[in-house]
């Protein structure tokens, strides 16, 4: 599918510059965006923001690439066969902060920009680090939706991808940094679903069946957050188990409508896509400079502010309810 | 002699089923009440019916890697057809999915059978390719929950005498692969072409026409599985069933089905599916670390094997080995 959307890409470049008559400028500005799979809604829409951030940026080319599953070997592979098409610049969202470390300098050393965005890559690996929004202020979100619909608090507990995904670790130790911010919000339980929807749907029976008591399930993953809003709704709990966390409109639609999940939050994937584009191809064309307490634009969402690890946060999570899902469930 | 071996494995694999329930029982006791053990076999339902048809194709002596991706496909293709068709009766959908996984399965057969390209190649091809097909008709996008008819998502749920029909489904696909296995000359056929190929052509039997048969049974579990998979889950992905496969294989593994073919029975297959079933329900409730959890299966996998060998050792291979010296 990627290879398509590559052609189709290339045509529509190809098309656009015989219209323009801009045959000097021959030279496109390809930017490649790495996702930790194929195929999942989030880095789809993510790509449909780069896309158009190469439109307004004009002359540049988006890779919209991945592995077929989340592992950090295949996106490796990506890795090393983007280095020999050479390509201007490498936006990626990792499966592993270390592992992808080699190949990505070696992709530096051979003048390619590097970035990465949503799961972070380790500092030398990469010339800077686009969050979503803040590790801080989702963790604090992902809590707060829970604590908002449980007046007299009680017992929650979270259900993750697998037990080493970067961004979903982080994001836990700040909601648990928090907790003490919200008495009576006692966190019961951390498993992990491994993003399978049937592992995760049984810890999400696991977890009623252990707490019986338990009045919400925070799964800060899309895929946890479907299955255990399934699983929730195949045990009869609606209403008395409230699943929240971070999914997309238009996979929680459902789950909004049922009534399992209240109120959930995700940042724009549209907005992360765009961002990431945007910063990668100012720093490629040399209009900015990765480095700690720099200002980078990132066009019509404002600029981000680098930090002493080189990295900044892009906006704060939005969260959607009842009363807007309608609205975004048919954009991403 | 044979027999007893086989039956005294399977009391030996139920006899740690029950341990194992024992063990989960002393840590969190509402494990072994009725209604959770429904829902536990329920929630293996799907494996039992995976590892029904992987046990065919291994007696054969072959092996079938593209059941997940199969499933995957004809669970996603039910589900879109769902989307665009929201009126069609739940049984067309089920002729659907069968029919599809059945396909699938024949393509393996044939290139087996007719191309002889050695089995585990010719799935690891098929597996990427079905993979790769949902991908080109999905672009990648998910069917989710709300836009399933009810109909399609109450099918395995309804009740029926007290258990879901996705349990019946595979409590009645366990009976009659007993009758197939036992009963008829193809389900003996399946034994002879793995027990001994060159006197199974000598019997009058069809090699590779007859592990064509074990593919084409596995696709369409494979494909039934497909559209109880999506309809339970509520959700059509790429990536679902990621990596079951090797799940399925383990499950007849550690019901003591021979991966050198011909060895292995209905009950090992259930077994197995069920001690498997077992263990990663048990696994979140008991509080275990993630990190163990891979490793606790991964044992599971390993002391199955050790038995099974030790079961082929007491065979006899020996005096076969001098009689061909003898030749």
């Amino acid at each position: 599918m990627s290879a398509m959307k590559k052609v189709l890409s290339t045509v529509a470049v190809a098309a656009t510059m015989a219209a323009a008559g801009t045959a000097a400028n021959a030279e496109d500005m390809r930017i490649a965006l790495v996702v930790k799979a194929l195929g999942i809604g989030f880095f789809e829409a993510a790509a449909k923001g780069a896309e158009e951030a190469a439109a307004e940026l004009g002359d540049t080319e988006i890779i919209y690439t991945g592995p077929t599953d989340t592992t950090a070997e295949g996106q490796i592979e990506v890795i090393n066969s983007l280095i020999a098409q050479g390509v201007d610049a490498i936006a990626i969202s990792a499966n592993d902060p270390d592992a992808l470390v080699p190949s990505l300098k070696k992709a530096m050393q051979r003048g390619i920009t590097v970035i990465s965005w949503d799961s972070g890559v380790a500092e030398e690996g990469r010339q800077m680090h686009l969050n979503p929004s803040s590790t801080e202020l989702i963790g604090n979100t992902i809590l707060k939706l829970a604590a908002d619909h449980m007046p007299d608090g009680g017992d929650v507990a979270i259900l993750s991808a697998s037990a080493t995904a970067t961004n979903q670790n982080a994001w836990i130790e700040a909601a648990k940094a928090v907790l003490p911010n919200y008495p009576g919000v006692n966190l019961v339980s951390t498993v992990y679903g491994d993003d399978l929807s049937d592992k995760s749907y049984r810890e999400a029976q696991g977890l009623m069946a252990t707490y019986p008591d338990l009045k919400a399930i925070i799964a800060p993953t899309t895929v946890g957050i479907l299955a255990s809003c399934q699983a929730v709704t195949d045990e009869g709990k609606i209403g008395q188990v409230n699943v929240t966390g971070l999914g997309l409109p238009s996979e929680m639609a459902g789950c909004v409508g049922s009534g399992a999940t209240t109120s959930f939050a995700i940042w724009n994937p549209i907005d992360l896509g765009y961002a990431a584009t945007y910063i990668a191809h100012e720093l490629a064309a040399g209009n900015a400079v990765a480095e700690a307490g720099a200002s980078i634009p990132m066009g019509r969402i404002g600029d981000v502010m680098l930090d002493d690890t080189n990295s900044g946060a892009m906006s704060d999570p939005f969260t959607y309810d009842a009363s807007n899902i309608e609205d975004f469930k048919s954009i991403f | 002699m044979l027999k007893r071996l086989v039956t005294s494995r399977e009391a030996i694999l139920l006899g740690a089923i029950v341990v194992l329930l024992g063990l989960i029982a002393t840590r969190f006791p509402a494990f072994v009440a009725p209604a959770n053990l429904a829902n536990v076999f329920n929630d293996t339902s799907p494996l039992i019916l995976l590892a029904l048809g992987q046990m065919v194709v291994i007696l054969t002596k072959c092996i079938d890697l593209s059941v997940a991706a199969n499933l995957a496909l004809s669970g996603m293709v039910v589900s879109m057809l769902n989307v665009v068709a929201p009126g069609v009766p739940v049984p067309v959908i089920l002729v659907v999915a069968v029919g599809l996984g059945t396909l699938m399965g024949m393509f393996n057969g044939l290139l087996v059978w007719k191309v002889s390209i050695p089995p585990i190649v010719v799935t690891l091809g098929t597996m990427t390719i079905y993979r790769g097909i949902i991908f080109l008709i999905s672009n990648g996008k998910w069917v989710n929950s709300h836009e399933m008819s009810p109909a399609f998502k109450a099918f395995p749920r309804a009740a029926f005498l007290g258990l879901p029909v996705l349990s019946w489904i595979a409590i009645f696909a366990v009976i009659a692969f007993f009758v197939l296995m036992t009963r008829t000359t193809l389900g003996r056929a399946f034994y002879a072409v793995g027990g001994h190929p060159h006197a199974a052509v000598y019997a009058g039997i069809n090699v590779g026409r007859t592990q064509f048969w074990a593919y084409t049974l596995s696709g369409a579990l494979a494909g039934l599985t497909g559209y109880l998979w999506v309809s339970r889950y509520a959700v059509a992905y790429v990536d679902i069933a990621g990596g079951f496969e090797l799940t399925v294989v383990a499950a007849c593994v550690i019901g003591g089905i021979s991966i050198a073919g011909g060895l292995g029975s209905v009950g090992g297959a259930l077994l197995g599916a069920l001690f498997l079933g077992v263990v990663s329900n048990a696994l979140p409730v008991i509080n275990v670390s993630p990190f163990w959890q891979l490793a606790i299966s991964g044992g599971a996998i390993i002391i199955a094997v050790a038995f099974n060998a030790q079961a082929n050792r007491t065979k006899g291979r020996v005096i076969l080995k001098s009689a061909e010296h003898a030749a």
